[in-house]
């Protein structure tokens, strides 16, 4: 046997370390599709329960839309089920270029490239696109796929402290003997449901002349009048000059990401991005299914609306039974507990009133900011809402975080 | 607007470089499902032409395969068309579990965990396993996705020249006062088909007390008589500790990735891969169409022998027909044409005659060793493979590189 | 001095990168890195010998491909180090 002993041992170790520690991850086994109900088996082998899902990136509710899924089927008898192919051999099908042309035109950006994930995308684009000479200039809070592209480029890195724009003015100064400058942030912060400063971002990057990143996976589809990002929302479509972003979130969530900005950057990008090159093109029954998810946003605003009203709706009730919540109009609302302790109990106990939660604490959040990160859906109906109200007021009372 | 003149023009001039080097890949595009024969329109704007595919991963033709589309439309009826969800918060489906058991048997290993593709189960293996104390033992021509998982981890880089086990074993010595060390391969290696000497390897690991990690992208469902992979093909099924593979080649080719092997090291990874963590779950339609795909190579193996006899007959027509290709006994078939115009413009011409495959030149391969990739599959026809010897015969005769070795098509073309 | 250097490096490279029965020459000038005989990822293995047998740590943004590119420019690199 090659692996010896020790090294058992030693991974062994580190997983008790972890369930020590509190910090062990479970999975916990759904028997539905995703929705605003499923059903759930947790503990592992007891029995299955109905439960809300108020933790899922299911923002419209797409993830399990009749139109998605008749479109899907189309995709598969049309298109196939796979392509086994990346993009440049023998993976392209004209509703790939499709879809690129559609989410141009939705973001409002002159091309788009397809990825197998927006993690994928991430992972892609700066080393494609920046050298040793360039300097890339990132929030500290970006997210994971993010940090883990930036460590596969060459460029010289900046962290600037989370959405502040003194300190991001400081490092662009200090970088303006390189060659390029690139900032990068997250469209919207997932563990606190707040947007990024685009609009001074955008003052910043023009007058010290950088090329501006946003990540807009947890904001496309709903974020702005007409869903189209952060970008609408701050009025400052035609001034990002690069987005990446998901299909895997609101827009479907089954897979698929994204590059979309000038075309001589998307042009690039075809031609050096690893991930583009060297993984899987997209699926035809993702693809189609990702065609109508942007036919039906494009053609009506009645998700977004729904999702806002919804959002609003949960966050005022929230605070009005006394929970402390991060301000925001988002629909991802950090209820903030601050104990891990409590946090871990209170998702439990909701779960048990049917409320399906999922608690964050150290080291995902910094220490004294645990919280509950509830995810609002377009499929939730008013009475769904009411009923997590009155679960977290029941549990909250028995914890003592609200009377 | 921050992006100005200055930018546009410096990239401007790459893609100028780009296309000046003769390294400029164009897409084609299909307009039908991936099957052995596809619709391509190429130029853009050209009418649709049939032409039979010589390059995709498509294995076992189970990419459009009827029984493998109704099992995900049932998959797309039961259980939705996304999860919108990581894993560990609300994306785990009972099929999500059935499915990692099921590869589990089908590979014989203790434990499987699904990545979105097995880019991402290589981007985050490394940095879960191995840190600064450890050592990294990889082989020259591991795959990309192998290569920025190595750079994502800390532990110390090794790699030996492609194959050499001496120089693997040289690299074993070296690295003893390392805490862990952890050899890295791949099963099948995508740019030439040859298998690697897992035998060999499992035994060097042994003996110099290393683990062994294998990406069988390119073998899981075909190599060996089962076609479990690499392992079951050299006879070191329980030997090996790691294997990464992907269900978007012969599995199906939609999505999807797993690291399956100690179980161990699968719960590491369920509880620190970083892309296991931030990343979207697997589809419920992809993993409705993998259960049935692995149900049907499990029960027979009738795809993986016809692919294995399609292999042997091409490999053996292409060379009595003069044609370089690298000897091997994968599906992987290169046709080596070492310049890379020389690669195109003979892709372009058997396009014209129906047969569609595609050049590799650098970055993809290393500079002067252009080829044509050419991929069998369990779809091919015998019709099929004698078009495309006919048509290779054909084109090759035109640039009269039939019979010819390296050095006279250098010669003649240029490296 | 230099001269046993040299040696020593194109000893190793041929050693280390080149089949047994390779014809290569390696000269001090041959383009090692940008030659297509070492690539980016094995680079890794020059720079750890280069590391250990001159007892010094060459920082990651010196290690180019531009300053492995041939024995000369390893030299040049290895004189901000070490003199030899």
């Amino acid at each position: 046997m090659a692996v010896h002993e020790k090294v058992k041992e030693f991974y062994r170790n580190e997983l008790v370390e972890l369930q020590n520690a509190d910090l062990y991850k479970e999975e916990r086994t759904i028997f539905t599709p995703q929705g605003a109900d499923i059903t759930v088996e947790y503990p592992a082998n007891s029995k299955p329960r109905e439960v809300l899902n108020f933790c899922a990136n299911n923002y419209l509710g797409l993830s399990s839309h009749p139109s998605i899924i008749a479109a899907a089927q189309k995709g598969l008898e049309e298109r196939g089920y796979g392509m086994s192919s990346v993009r440049f051999i023998c993976g392209t099908q004209d509703q790939h270029k499709e879809l690129e042309g559609k989410v141009s035109r939705f973001l409002g950006l002159e091309d788009t490239i397809l990825y197998s994930s927006c993690f994928d995308a991430n992972g892609g684009i700066f080393e494609a696109l920046l050298g040793e000479e360039d300097a890339l200039i990132s929030d500290e809070l970006n997210h994971a796929s993010i940090i883990d592209g930036i460590r596969l480029c060459k460029a010289e890195r900046h962290r600037y402290k989370h959405s502040d724009m003194k300190d991001l003015k400081h490092h662009l100064e200090q970088t303006q003997n390189k060659r390029f400058r690139m900032v990068v942030t997250d469209g919207v912060f997932s563990m606190d449901g707040v947007l990024a400063k685009l609009d001074e971002i955008c003052d910043l990057v023009e007058e010290y002349d950088a090329i501006l990143v946003v990540d807009d996976s947890h904001a496309t589809g709903f974020i702005g009048k007409t869903g189209r990002g952060t970008h609408e929302h701050f009025d400052v479509m035609g001034r990002v000059d690069i987005m990446t972003t998901t299909f895997g979130k609101a827009l479907g969530g089954a897979s698929g990401g994204c590059i979309s900005g000038s075309k001589v950057f998307i042009d690039l990008l075809r031609q050096r991005s690893r991930p583009y090159l060297f993984s899987n093109t997209v699926s035809p029954v993702v693809v189609a299914g990702t065609i109508r998810a942007l036919e039906l946003i494009g053609a009506s605003t009645s998700l977004r609306d729904t999702l806002e009203e919804n959002a609003k709706y949960f966050r005022r009730r929230i605070s009005e039974a006394g929970f402390e919540i991060k301000p925001g109009f988002h629909p991802i609302v950090p209820v903030m507990l601050h104990d891990a302790g409590v946090v871990q109990n209170m998702a439990r106990d909701l779960y048990f009133e049917g409320i399906y939660v999922i608690g964050f604490f150290y080291p995902v959040v910094p220490r004294g900011q645990a919280r509950i990160r509830v995810q609002i859906s377009a499929a939730h109906e008013k009475h769904h809402i009411d009923h997590a109200v009155e679960a977290f007021t029941k549990v909250g009372k028995k914890y003592g975080v609200v009377k | 607007m921050a992006y100005n003149e200055k930018t546009k023009s410096h990239y401007d001039n790459e893609l100028k470089c780009i296309r000046g080097a003769g390294l400029f890949k164009e897409e084609r595009y299909i307009e039908s499902p991936q099957a052995a024969s596809i619709k391509v329109e190429y130029p853009a704007g050209a009418p649709t032409k049939d032409v039979l595919n010589f390059c995709a991963n498509n294995y076992l033709g189970l990419s459009s395969h009827p029984e493998v589309i109704a099992a995900a439309h049932r998959g797309l009826d039961e259980r939705g068309y996304g999860m919108s969800s990581v894993r560990f918060i609300c994306g785990t489906q009972d099929i999500h579990r059935e499915l990692e058991n099921k590869l589990s048997e089908f590979l014989g290993v203790e434990d499987t965990i699904l990545f979105p593709s097995c880019m991402e189960a290589n981007a985050g293996l490394f940095e879960v396993m191995l840190d600064k104390d450890d050592a990294m033992i990889a082989d020259r021509l591991v795959h990309a996705s192998i290569v920025d998982g190595m750079r994502l981890c800390k532990a110390q880089l090794y790699n030996y020249k492609h194959s050499d086990m001496a120089h693997l074993e040289e690299k074993l010595q070296e690295t003893q006062n390392c805490r862990f060390r952890l050899i890295i391969t791949d099963g099948v290696f995508s740019m030439d088909g040859d298998i690697a000497k897992l035998d060999v390897i499992c035994d060097l690991a042994e003996q110099y007390n290393a683990m062994v990690m294998v990406d069988d992208s390119h073998a899981t469902g075909f190599i060996g008589k089962r076609g479990k992979g690499t392992h079951e093909h050299c006879g070191v099924i329980d030997k090996v500790d790691v294997i990464t593979t992907t269900l978007g080649k012969a599995l199906g080719g939609a999505a999807g990735g797993c690291v399956s092997g100690r179980k161990e090291i699968v719960a590491m990874c369920r509880q620190r891969a970083r892309p296991y963590l931030f990343s979207n779950a697997v589809p419920p339609v992809v993993i409705a169409a993998a259960i049935k795909i692995i149900d049907l190579i499990s029960a027979s193996t009738e795809r993986r022998d016809k692919l294995e006899w399609n292999t042997n007959y091409y490999r053996e027509k292409m060379v009595r027909a003069g044609l370089d290709i690298k000897k091997g006994e994968s599906p992987i078939v290169p046709v080596m044409l070492y310049n890379a115009k020389l690669a195109q413009d003979v892709a372009r011409d058997l396009y014209d005659e129906g047969i569609y495959v595609v050049g590799f030149f650098f970055p993809v391969v290393p500079q002067g060793q252009a080829r044509i990739r050419t991929q069998i599959s369990a779809d091919h026809e015998r019709e099929h493979l004698d078009k495309a010897v006919a048509a290779f015969t054909k084109v090759g005769e035109k640039y009269k590189i039939l019979g010819k070795k390296k050095e006279e098509v250098i010669a003649m073309y240029g490296a | 001095m230099t001269e046993d250097v040299k040696k020593t490096i194109i000893e190793y490279v041929k050693k280390e990168y080149l089949d047994q029965d390779s014809d290569q020459v390696i000269t001090e000038d041959t383009k090692l890195i940008s030659g297509g005989i070492v690539d980016s990822f094995s680079m890794v293995s020059l720079k750890m010998f280069l590391e250990k047998k001159f007892q010094i740590k060459i920082p990651d943004e010196k290690a180019t491909p531009e300053a492995f590119d041939s024995v000369n420019d390893i030299i040049s690199l290895l004189r901000q180090f070490v003199t030899i």
